[in-house]
């Protein structure tokens, strides 16, 4: 139920899942909206410090994950699936997690600059690293963008290829990510 | 014994160029940005409630005045404009980008001036061209004589402080932050090195 079997997914996986991708897409479109706000919204302000405390807890919940994902079984991939499809789908993955771990550091890099930790909502404070390198704000800034876009990309193609999966070839590969099999 | 002699002559030796140099070009000043006795300080109001103030960290320039002759002085200099500080990283980041100063495509400011007015006691204003965020208009800077003389340290040095104020629109800067916030006040002190 709770952990995952060498066919299935459990509940832990599942919710992590879909806490992460929610969370991953929010970010990514206050994000995108955020930095074009005028001074006087009444978001100008709000709406950084929702993006920064979301996405720490997200780190948070992403640390967990990984160690999760070292320690439980994992299932195997759909054996229906080519060596090719095992191949990419693996490797996708894998770059999800590193392109969300350095998006998140560097959004800490990047708020962190000056020595000022980040407000996690008012529940408590994230401490600053304080300025690692030169320019730090604006390189890590522009690191955050870019990759940023190349996550949301990633994500587009790892969610078509479920889709084609569950509509096309009518196999379970969607279905073992959204229910839990007793 | 002999070590100190040969320490005083070759000091002398060195330091001699440094006088003559000294008397032949007497009113050429150097502004102290190694020493960071020189500032360039700017602010904004914030809201209309209270004010955001910054300073710009890296500029060099050179001033050269007699001050009998104060209608004949002149300076110039160039600010990095990526060095602003206004002491919050996400904030100097904004201000670093194509909403406010645009320093990857204008990475230096300049201000030189044209003509001094001599106001008397210890009074002047220095006209100038003021090149900023691309765009270069005329800019009057008000500015007082503080005092010169010799330093401690076998140097000469004078210095000034001069104020200023000019509309951020006029420079072509983007972000709008409100009408409480359209000036930009600058407050400079320089101080000068004789060369
Ligand atoms: C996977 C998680 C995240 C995603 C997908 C994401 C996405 C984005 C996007 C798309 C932008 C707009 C980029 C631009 O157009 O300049 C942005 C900006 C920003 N993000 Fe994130 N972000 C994430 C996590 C974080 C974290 C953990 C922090 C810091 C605690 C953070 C801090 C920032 C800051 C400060 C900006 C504004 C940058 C600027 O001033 O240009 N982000 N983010």
């Amino acid at each position: 139920m709770l952990n995952n079997s060498s066919t299935e997914y459990g509940l832990i996986t599942i919710f992590i899942h879909w806490i992460s991708a929610l969370a991953v897409l929010s970010l990514f479109a206050l994000g995108f909206w955020m930095v074009d706000l005028t001074y006087y919204s009444s978001w100008y302000k709000t709406a950084p410090d929702i993006h920064k405390s979301v996405g720490i807890l997200l780190l948070f919940l992403t640390t967990i994950r990984l160690l999760w994902r070292f320690w439980a079984t994992m299932p195997a991939p759909m054996p229906t699936h080519q060596q090719w499809e095992h191949q990419s789908a693996r490797w996708a993955h894998r770059i999800i997690y590193v392109l969300m771990l350095a998006i998140m550091v560097s959004g800490i890099l990047i708020s962190t600059a000056d020595g000022r930790g980040i407000w996690v909502f008012d529940w408590f404070q994230f401490p600053a690293v304080g300025e690692l390198f030169d320019d730090q704000a604006d390189i890590a800034g522009a690191f955050h963008q870019y990759a940023a876009y190349s996550l949301i990309g990633l994500v587009f193609i790892h969610a078509a290829g479920a889709l084609k999966h569950h509509f096309i070839d009518k196999d379970s590969t969607l279905t073992r990510m959204l229910r839990v099999k007793r | 014994m002999k070590k100190h002699l040969i320490a005083a002559v070759m000091s002398s030796a060195m330091l001699a160029p440094m006088f003559v140099a000294n008397t032949a070009s007497a009113a050429d000043y150097v502004i102290d940005t190694q020493g960071a006795h020189a500032f360039i300080q700017f602010k904004v109001s914030h809201l209309g409630y209270s004010f955001v103030m910054g300073r710009f960290n890296d500029f060099s320039g050179d001033f050269s005045f007699d001050a009998s002759k104060m209608d004949q002085a002149s300076i110039n200099v160039d600010i990095n404009t990526d060095s602003v500080d206004s002491n919050h990283a996400e904030r100097d980041k904004h201000l670093r980008s194509p909403d406010f100063l645009n320093t990857a495509k204008f990475p230096k400011a300049s201000f030189k001036s044209t003509s001094v007015e001599d106001k008397g006691d210890g009074k002047f204003v220095v006209n100038g061209d003021f090149t900023f965020n691309g765009v270069t208009k005329p800019l009057a800077i008000d500015a007082v004589m503080i005092g010169e003389g010799d330093d401690p340290w076998g140097g000469y040095r004078a210095g000034f402080t001069g104020t200023t104020h000019f509309a951020m629109k006029d420079y072509g800067i983007k972000m709008d932050l409100g009408p409480a916030s359209a000036n930009v006040e600058l407050e400079l002190v320089v101080e000068g090195i004789k060369k």
